[in-house]
């Protein structure tokens, strides 16, 4: 179920890359995503991550990987070295997020960045009518439990790169298989409907 | 037992049975000086394919040899690294062609200090050239020729075997498709060079040692040899692995003795470690080899620094480092891994946890041979793939 709907997030993204690019996909996992753009758009791909069993599993598939802390190692890769510059659902879990996603602006010519969506309304309705931190699909752990310390919704992401004056060049907004473009226009009603945003931004 | 003279009589007498390339090319040395015409021992496992597409390298460390795997013909014993290499192993000799040399400057058949001087017809001794890491990979470099590999699946090593493949691949970037630098460094640190300097002394004050001309005489420095190998393997285990392998356990023994004689298990560990080196290997051999490792400094070859050293690397990397490794540390590791990606190459890194320190890989560590496996077998496949293109 959860691979189900991972993939649909890895192929909003990979529908955002052109072919024949290089990539850098940070916490790349078991390699899912670097696999699918290598055979379908055949991307440059590398990886870094943190989990020993998933960068095996990387070697295994035969998928560049560096085992490694994005928090505190990125300074390892050069500017612009990398067309883009994937982050998967793992900006609200770093300590200092905004510190990581400046190095991902200065690595990669452009950056996407997914992020789930705290202004989806189930999660909404959870803390305003039981008054209890949400559980959801896209968010299930706890708040004791949680990798996530620095949680956002759309409109936060979107209105931070506005200050940042960091250029949006894409919003999709995603929910379970429909996607849709987020734009300023419909921006509060997305925010309310996606449950995963997709942001291309340089 | 029979005496260390007739020891190495013996052994000496082994040595002309195995593989031997006898290296015509004239090879410049760093130090200035030329070798020609001299012996260059190795040995292989498993078969070349008629694609000639499976051959893997294997660069021994400081006190290794070339028989990786299997039993060691001259000592008996088994290779140093059967835990990675042989039939089912990480590194299949039923799939992989599997070669190694022994480094010049050694003593187990390849041109070294306790070899004859052509020019004196004596034993080098101390005459011998000074040789750095760059001649030992230059001199392998005429194997993979009479072998006829014009590319190899990978090459990989471990500690000193390391800094060779690294030293490999900065100066034949088209020599291997992949490439696997296990616990290694991109050059000596002031701790590494000092430790060496350790065992070069001991050895040097071993009056046996007698600059060097020991081998005149048919003897060895075996005190002063085996104190060497002691602190080598201090540094090859981590101070939890010691604690946890030794503690202050005694050694057959309810009490101190109150003496000198090895009390503890981890005396005795060192005391039993360093007499058994000596009856394989030549104290000469420890001071060229160590030195050579002391010289080894990729940057300094190259203006600009490691990063042009890598400068259009088509190898594919895979840098392994063990996290209780204070020898050659995750960070030594690492800094190669920022190098390679500095410079646009395709470049792996895995850090496996574990306190048996540097040793490491030379132990059934599972992360370790499972990770090593698992790219050598998606290496195959793409080069094979690569090649058929």
């Amino acid at each position: 179920m959860k691979n189900l709907k991972m993939k649909k997030e890895f192929k909003v993204i990979a529908d955002l890359l052109p072919d024949n690019t290089k990539v850098l996909d940070i916490g790349c996992g078991d390699g899912s995503l670097m696999q699918l753009l290598r055979i379908e758009k055949n991307i440059e791909v590398r990886g870094l991550e943190l989990n020993q069993d998933n960068v095996k599993e990387c070697i295994y598939k035969g998928l560049p990987v560096i085992q490694g802390n994005a928090e505190t190692e990125l300074h390892q890769f050069p500017d612009k070295s990398f067309d883009y510059v994937v982050l998967s659902q793992t900006l609200q879990a770093f300590y200092e997020p905004e510190k990581v996603l400046k190095n991902l602006l200065r690595i990669g010519k452009s950056v996407i960045i997914s992020i789930p969506n705290f202004g989806y309304w189930k999660v909404r309705i959870k803390l305003l009518l039981f008054g209890e931190m949400p559980v959801t699909k896209t968010l299930p752990n706890t708040w004791y439990n949680t990798p996530n310390l620095h949680m956002c919704t759309i409109k936060d992401l979107f209105n931070f790169c506005d200050e940042k004056n960091i250029i949006i060049k894409k919003v999709v907004g995603v929910n379970e298989n429909k996607t849709s473009l987020i734009k300023k226009s419909n921006l509060e009603i997305k925010n309310l409907f996606s449950k995963v945003g997709i942001f291309l931004i340089s | 037992m029979p005496s260390l003279a007739g020891l190495f009589f013996w052994m000496n007498i082994k040595l002309e049975n195995i593989k031997k390339l006898d290296v015509t090319k004239p090879l410049k040395l760093d130090c200035g000086k030329t070798i020609k015409d001299f012996p260059l021992a190795y040995e292989t496992y498993g078969k070349l394919n008629d694609n000639k597409d499976n051959a893997i390298l294997v660069f021994h460390a400081l006190t290794g040899d070339q028989f990786v795997t299997g039993t060691n013909p001259i000592t008996n014993k088994e290779g140093w690294w059967v835990t990675a290499v042989g039939p089912g192993r990480a590194i299949d000799t039923n799939k992989y062609f599997v070669i190694c040399a022994n480094v010049i400057g050694g003593c187990m058949g390849s041109l070294g200090p306790k070899d004859i001087n052509p020019e004196t017809k004596k034993p080098y001794g101390l005459d011998f050239p000074v040789i750095t890491i760059k001649d030992m990979v230059k001199a392998q470099e005429s194997l993979l020729e009479h072998l006829g590999i014009k590319k190899l699946l990978c090459a990989t090593g471990g500690s000193m075997g390391g800094m060779q493949l690294l030293q490999f691949c900065a100066t034949f970037p088209d020599k291997a498709f992949s490439a696997v630098p296990i616990a290694c460094s991109s050059s000596h640190s002031a701790q590494n060079i000092a430790l060496n300097e350790l065992a070069r002394q001991a050895i040097m004050a071993d009056p046996v040692w007698d600059n060097g001309k020991y081998v005149l005489k048919n003897v060895q420095p075996k005190n002063g040899l085996a104190v060497a190998r002691m602190v080598g393997h201090i540094s090859y285990l981590s101070e939890k692995g010691m604690q946890e392998k030794f503690g202050r356990k005694l050694q057959e023994k309810a009490d101190y003795e109150f003496s000198f004689n090895a009390d503890f298990q981890v005396e005795s560990y060192l005391r039993h470690q360093g007499y058994a080196f000596v009856e394989r290997f030549d104290a000469n051999s420890v001071l060229y080899i160590t030195r050579a490792m002391d010289y080894f400094d990729l940057s300094k070859q190259f203006k600009g620094g490691l990063v042009e050293a890598f400068k259009n690397q088509k190898t594919k990397f895979l840098i392994i480092s063990f996290s209780s490794d204070w020898l050659y540390t995750t960070k030594d590791n690492k800094d190669i891994v920022i190098a390679l990606n500095a410079s646009g190459a395709d470049v792996s890194y895995s850090e496996i946890i574990t306190d048996k320190g540097h040793d490491s890989f030379l132990l059934d560590e599972p992360e370790f041979l499972k990770t090593l496996k698992g790219f050598m077998d998606s290496m195959y496949e793409k080069f094979k793939n690569e090649k058929r293109i």
